[in-house]
């Protein structure tokens, strides 16, 4: 693969009637990496994985994943990815077992194969108790997991998740992110989609974030971060009248001018270490009692909305992405 | 595995998916069968006083109606593929399919062959339930074995319309809603349930000419010995052509077709 990048997309277009899903979008993947798609509904992510996935063919533009270009090698391609979506794609009137069964007949392992797989799928997942109910029996979570263990019947090496854990309870969650994780410990190239700006934040190695078809920034979740400011103290006083004294205490640690808000004082930091001991230290020295002191990251929440002028979950949840 | 075997393997593989289905959600092959189980009842009991004096070769009205309910439950019969396309497309199962690196035709042609399997089991019963209220073959054992190929055949390529249904369709309800409100009538104007001479004279040619009429008259032809004419090969040449055309337009679909 070219220059070990796993997916690798140029100028991509796409519209439906008067709305243009994709304004120009390209994308560069390392092969072995977690690579998150980041943005509110409407803006383009599932457009961007269905035609990453074959299922859509650009308008203008051009995509290859794992070398593979996805309009003309398409048939090719197909062999080489998994793709597990925002609706758990499984038959609800088969078993567990036999949901896999079949997909690994479809990517012609042949029978025993198949069925081997599936039997490993099942046990890595954490479903062999359920292998051989009826899907339509399953918890949310166990579909999504059964979903994600389709999407990896053939070991492809490059998996698409488009939103893979939307509607899931807290823990399932979890637990479809460790199994996420396990699967890029073994060297599989991820690119996923998400509205969840903790999910991209713990899963992803590099993030493109995504608003009205075009990307607006990409980096390190850590980079995205450093572009609205780096790490703060918090600080909630005993007594809010010696907040004019405390600001002038801390200054000394501070890498810009202290702040308040919302009756806590916001310290910038030029780096964590020690920082909460140096406050502690001067405000006691000051004789400043203290409530409450805690490092607060930035959040992507906060990089989106210095990007976009607008939280994630707020904005374009009615525009239909199709 | 050449690639004319894979298409076999994932026709098979998908067919045996949706044959699985059959006993696992019985109401919905209950419900196929039962309608034309009622339609039987209703018919021979309510309307057959009055339809049987009217009847061509002095026919009972078992006799006449049984062929021609049969053709209208195998034409039906196909609704579970609309069904279960419109639904695979709901539930994101078709986007599933189209990213594996199978025969782009599999998803149809395992539905449609599956389908074979459910009509063999509405002709069973609507035969058992005919031999109830009084119909007799009236043909030899050839007649016979040819007449339920036929309907066998009626009921493939009509699945192939009901694939397209699907494919087309918003929904699961509206592909529900499109098969009963344009396919529906057009059964009833044919002689599935009345001699087309009792129509009305502007509507005699049109059910002369409706394809079903033709498919009745066949079926009548082979289960209780009416002069056949052409009606038989007229038959066999319309079920091909018509799975032909909307197999045709339904493969489109289905490489077009956007998950919604």
């Amino acid at each position: 693969m070219a220059g070990g990048l796993a997916i690798e997309a140029e100028g991509l277009r796409k519209r439906y009637g008067d709305v243009e899903a994709l304004r120009g979008v390209d994308l560069r993947v390392d092969a072995g990496t977690v690579f998150g798609l980041l943005g509110p509904n409407g803006a383009g992510k599932t457009t961007a994985v269905r035609i990453l996935t074959t299922l859509l063919p650009p308008d203008a533009g051009s995509a290859r994943v794992d070398g593979l270009d996805v309009v003309h090698d398409a048939a090719r391609m197909r062999e080489r990815i998994g793709l597990a979506g925002q609706y758990a794609a499984v038959d609800e009137n088969l078993t567990g077992f036999e949901n896999l069964e079949m997909v690994g007949r479809l990517y012609h392992l042949g029978r025993t194969p198949s069925r081997e797989r599936a039997r490993e799928l099942l046990d890595d997942f954490d479903l062999s108790d359920a292998a051989d109910r009826l899907v339509r029996t399953y918890s949310g979570g166990m579909r999504r997991r059964l979903d994600l263990a389709a999407a990896l019947v053939a070991r492809p090496p490059v998996l698409f998740l488009d939103e893979p854990t939307t509607g899931l309870d807290p823990r399932s969650r979890i637990g479809l992110w460790e199994a996420i994780e396990a699967l890029v410990a073994q060297g599989t190239t991820v690119l996923l989609t998400t509205q969840y700006l903790d999910e991209a934040d713990r899963l992803a190695d590099r993030i493109a974030v995504i608003d009205h078809g075009l990307v607006i920034a990409e980096g390190t979740p850590d980079e995205l971060k450093a572009h609205v400011g780096g790490e703060r103290l918090e600080v909630h006083l005993e007594d809010g009248d010696r907040t004019g004294d405390a600001l002038a205490a801390l200054t000394t640690i501070a890498a810009a001018p202290p702040s308040r808000e919302d009756g806590a004082l916001l310290v910038p930091l030029r780096s964590r270490g020690g920082a909460i001991a140096a406050a502690v230290r001067r405000l006691d020295e000051a004789g400043i009692g203290i409530h409450d002191i805690a490092l607060r990251s930035p959040t992507l929440d906060d990089v989106f909305l210095e990007l976009t002028g607008h939280t994630a979950e707020a904005d374009g949840a009615e525009e239909a992405e199709r | 595995m050449s690639s004319l075997s894979y298409e076999l393997s994932d026709m098979l593989v998908l067919a045996r998916r949706s044959v699985l289905r059959i006993p696992r959600q019985p109401d919905l092959l209950v419900g196929f069968t039962i309608q034309p189980v009622m339609f039987v009842l209703l018919f021979v009991y309510v309307f057959g006083g009055a339809i049987e004096g009217t009847l061509p070769f002095g026919l009972d009205y078992e006799d006449f109606l049984i062929p021609g309910i049969i053709v209208q439950s195998m034409v039906f019969g196909g609704f579970v593929t609309a069904l279960g396309l419109a639904e695979d497309l709901k539930k994101g199962l078709m986007d599933r399919f189209r990213s594996l690196p199978m025969s782009r035709s599999a998803v149809l042609t395992g539905r449609t062959l599956a389908d074979v399997s459910t009509n063999v089991v509405q002709l069973v019963v609507m035969l058992a339930v005919g031999l109830v209220v009084g119909f007799r073959f009236g043909t030899s054992w050839w007649e016979v074995t040819a007449g339920i190929l036929l309907l066998l055949l009626i009921g493939y390529a009509f699945s192939w319309v009901f694939a397209f249904i699907g494919l087309t369709a918003s929904s699961p309800e509206a592909a529900n809603a499109y098969g009963f409100t344009i396919l529906f009538p057009i059964t009833f104007l044919s002689s599935a349930f009345v001699p087309v001479e009792s129509m009305p004279s502007w509507l005699q040619p049109v059910a002369e000419h409706n394809p079903f009429t033709t498919m009745v008259d066949a079926a009548r032809a082979l289960f209780v010995g009416t002069p056949a004419g052409n009606d038989i090969w007229l038959s066999v040449a319309w079920s091909v052509g018509i799975a032909l055309v909307f197999g045709i337009l339904a493969v489109w679909r289905y490489r077009h077709v956007i998950t919604r």
